[in-house]
């Protein structure tokens, strides 16, 4: 994990918030004017999901270093709790019910978080396979989480907050784009204080940070209960915002690891990682697959085609990889000059 | 400068495409079907036969007929990978192209995430064999049709087979069926349906899970030697299904006791499991092989010219591709009945959906399509969408399946209670109004 813990002291001509800030209006005020429904409902809603379940695995995994496998058994949490409280809370107001879904989460998140206080890296990553299946399992067996109905897929409700109906694509958006920057800027929070240089602490060495007096059994708790809070927010955003249904096998093993790769590949440690990395992870592959089909469609079928895409998209993954194992974020910064030319490349 | 100008055609395709406005300028006559296919993925050999028969009788229609009526019929395919998330991106990317006629996708999850949004359009969405079973209901789900057969008919035909082999309904009492399923929703969707039917006809059923992916099932197999069932209902999915044949015939259950359901009823899965599916039976809405006209058709006008869809001209008249054949004739049927109302010309979404609500197909019909015995017949109306489907049995003899049984109907009656219990229940959670006859026959004919 040779990821960049502090900003480095540079003089930046710009202040900090000033970046954010225009991407936020750019977001809020520009997007949903200029966007055609396929931006939005295709390319960006699934964005922002996994761009939030990436903040929150960043908590866990770059911040506190506990590898988890587990994040898409905690977005299915997540959203089958958010279902349930709707379906069954009567007049719970829609926000509430999400809220109180990442409660479950940071809950079970809390339970599946017990092992890492005996276990480290690999062994852990592999014990939070634990929650990957055991999720899937229960989820599928008891038809109460999906109000027994038959083929175990649930209907997501309408998007509603206080009258207001958000079922467009443009209010779909808002409604995710509020709840990621209101979760974002808490996650940035929690990164920046004293919590946040305690999960660094335990990352970087256990040992040490015992020993200069930080509570390692509650941090490491701490850790997957924000983490999976998040999460489990990201899930249900995944079911009500974007896909506006779920069935249990969406959430599997291969959605933890498009997680893991979104973080590893965006910038361990970072904020605007996550963002990066999904931005990559989700819009590369359908720009490349538009533009293959656009190009060549009429020589070769849908099959061909895609296989060839992921051939692309592996050999440029690990090229990028070769090139720059901090990630995007590291390459960001070095691009707008943020590195001075006499500081030392990171060894990789 | 020729630099220039080929960045700038670049910047121009790239803008389209990112626009989703990079697609063909729709023509005067012609009819759209967006294929949501999935030709890469571990269920390709499904996705591969399906909508290869779906493009073959398309691609038939046009070329042989120029069309129907005269209005060409265009498709494109995206690759969905059989994942809920891509099938979702092809609808947003598809959706834009104009005329569409109506979205096909072959997979339950898809479909459920586009009930909302084919509604908001009003396009229709057909789930030929498979879907959600409540959507038969066409007072709710006004444009969602799971022709043919939807799970519990299914689980029904399957029950009367059973009986027929039997000699009658009656003679089912005190009999033990198995019923083998998958461990997935699709594969606990009809558990309530067998206990329904084994207290009405007086026979005993025990369901017995098989986690996914069901390449071990030798305790699940054991079990059903000591129960001893007189029949095992084969509920299974993809490698599930060669694993369960192979391992019956470890523990010396017959295969001829085993009879499958309508996943588990493909060349794909028998085969890898060699001498022992030898003997095995599956349900199916239509036969297989290529003895049927409209597939001798399909031979002669498109694989011998080389223009057919399937690369391997051996899975010509499997059960997947026939099953892409009937669906194809389903619909642009449907695009023939409503043309016959509406007029010989390019429809809207909700007309389509007219002519599947009165998509009429009598035996005569069928023959005259060239499908007699291929598949029975199809009767849909604005209340009923799936159409009182036949189903008929095939057994596997190492090569090929034979028809074994004649064309069974499931008991609609007494599922039509539980079906409209399940849809109306979902029409209140969404808030939904039910649907009359009179509220079918408006269409908007604008798109």
């Amino acid at each position: 994990m040779a990821a960049i813990t502090s900003q480095p002291v540079v003089s930046a001509k710009l202040p900090g918030w000033i970046a954010p800030l225009a991407i936020l209006i750019i977001a809020f005020a520009v997007v949903p004017f200029i966007g055609s429904s396929y931006l939005i409902e295709a390319l960006l809603l699934p964005f922002l999901a996994l761009s939030l379940a990436g903040v929150g695995l960043n908590l866990l995994t770059g911040y506190a270093g506990q590898v988890s496998l587990g994040s898409a058994a905690f977005m299915a949490v997540g959203a089958f709790a958010a279902f349930n409280f709707n379906l069954r809370v009567e007049g719970l107001p829609l926000l509430v019910s999400i809220a109180l879904a990442g409660g479950i989460t940071a809950a079970v998140g809390i339970v599946f978080g017990l092992p890492s206080l005996r276990l480290r890296g690999f062994y852990l990553a592999v014990s939070t396979l634990a929650a990957q299946f055991f999720v899937q399992w229960a989820l599928t067996k008891f038809g109460w989480f999906s109000n027994d109905n038959p083929s175990g897929v649930i209907d997501a409700p309408k998007l509603t907050i206080a009258g207001i109906d958000f079922d467009s694509s443009t209010g779909r958006y808002y409604f995710s784009l509020i709840v990621v920057t209101v979760l974002t800027f808490f996650a940035w929070r929690v990164a920046s204080s004293q919590t946040g240089r305690n999960f660094i602490a335990i990352r970087d060495n256990e040992t040490a940070a015992r020993i200069i007096g930080v509570p390692v059994l509650r941090t490491k708790l701490l850790a997957f209960a924000l983490s999976s809070f998040i999460i489990g927010i990201a899930g249900a955003l995944w079911a009500f915002a974007y896909l506006r249904t779920v069935e249990p096998a969406g959430f599997n093993l291969d959605r933890s690891f498009q997680i893991l790769f979104i973080i590893i590949i965006g910038g361990l440690a970072t904020i605007r990682g996550a963002f990066l990395g999904a931005a990559l992870m989700v819009v590369f592959p359908v720009v490349l697959s538009r533009v293959g089909s656009f190009l060549l469609g009429d020589l070769f079928d849908s099959g061909v085609l895609d296989m060839s895409q992921r051939i692309v998209i592996g050999t440029l993954i690990i090229v990028f990889l070769i090139l720059e194992p901090d990630g995007l974020t590291a390459l960001g910064r070095r691009l707008t000059g943020r590195f001075r030319p006499s500081t030392p490349e990171p060894v990789g | 400068m020729k630099n220039l100008k080929t960045t700038v055609k670049a910047a121009v395709a790239a803008l389209a495409i990112i626009g989703g406005v990079g697609l063909a300028p729709a023509h005067a006559d012609e009819q759209y079907f967006p294929l949501q296919s999935y030709r890469v993925g571990p269920y390709a050999a499904g996705g591969t036969g399906f909508f290869g028969g779906f493009i073959d009788y398309l691609n038939l229609i046009n070329t042989r007929d120029g069309g129907v009526n005269g209005v060409k019929l265009t498709w494109d395919e995206c690759e969905t990978q059989y994942e809920v998330e891509r099938g979702v991106e092809c609808y947003e990317r598809q959706k834009s192209h104009p005329n569409a006629a109506a979205w096909n996708p072959l997979s339950v999850g898809i479909a459920y995430a586009m009930i909302d949004r084919i509604t908001n359009d009003k396009v229709p969405l057909i789930t030929v064999n498979h879907g959600r079973t409540d959507s038969t209901d066409g007072r709710v789900f006004p444009y969602v049709f799971p022709l043919l057969l939807n799970p519990y008919s299914e689980t029904s035909g399957i029950v009367n087979y059973l009986a027929s082999r039997e000699g009658g309904l009656d003679k089912l009492k005190g009999k033990k069926i198995v019923v083998l399923y998958h461990g997935s929703p699709y594969g606990k969707e009809t558990i309530p349906i067998y206990d329904l039917l084994a207290e009405k006809y007086g026979f005993t059923v025990q369901q017995i899970e098989v986690p996914h992916p069901g390449n071990e099932q030798q305790s699940q197999w054991l079990t059903i030697r000591r129960a001893k069932p007189d029949y095992v209902v084969l509920r299974g999915w993809g490698v599930m299904n060669p694993v369960a044949l192979k391992t019956a015939a470890k523990v010396g259950f017959p295969a001829s006791k085993i009879v499958g359901n309508v996943w588990s009823n493909s060349e794909e899965d028998v085969i890898p499991a060699g001498e022992a599916a030898v003997g095995y039976t599956a349900i199916t809405t239509q036969a297989s092989g290529q003895q049927y006209p409209v597939l001798q058709e399909i031979v002669k006008t498109l694989y011998d010219q080389g223009k057919g869809n399937l690369e391997d001209k051996k899975r010509i008249g499997s059960v997947y591709h026939n099953l892409g054949i009937v669906n194809g004739i389903l619909n642009v049927e449907a695009i023939r009945t409503a043309q016959e109302k509406f007029g010989k010309r390019t429809l809207t979404g909700d007309e389509v959906r007219w002519g599947f609500e009165h998509l009429k197909l009598d035996e005569a019909k069928v023959a005259a399509l060239g499908a007699k015995d291929l598949f029975h017949s199809i009767n849909v109306s604005w209340d009923n969408h799936e159409g009182d489907g036949y189903v008929t049995f095939q057994q596997w003899d190492g090569k090929k399946w034979n028809v074994v049984s004649d064309w069974i109907a499931p008991d609609w009656k007494l599922l039509r209670p539980i079906i409209e219990k399940s849809s109306e229940a979902y029409a209140k959670e969404k808030g939904i109004k039910l649907r009359t006859a009179a509220d079918a026959e408006g269409t908007v004919t604008t798109n």
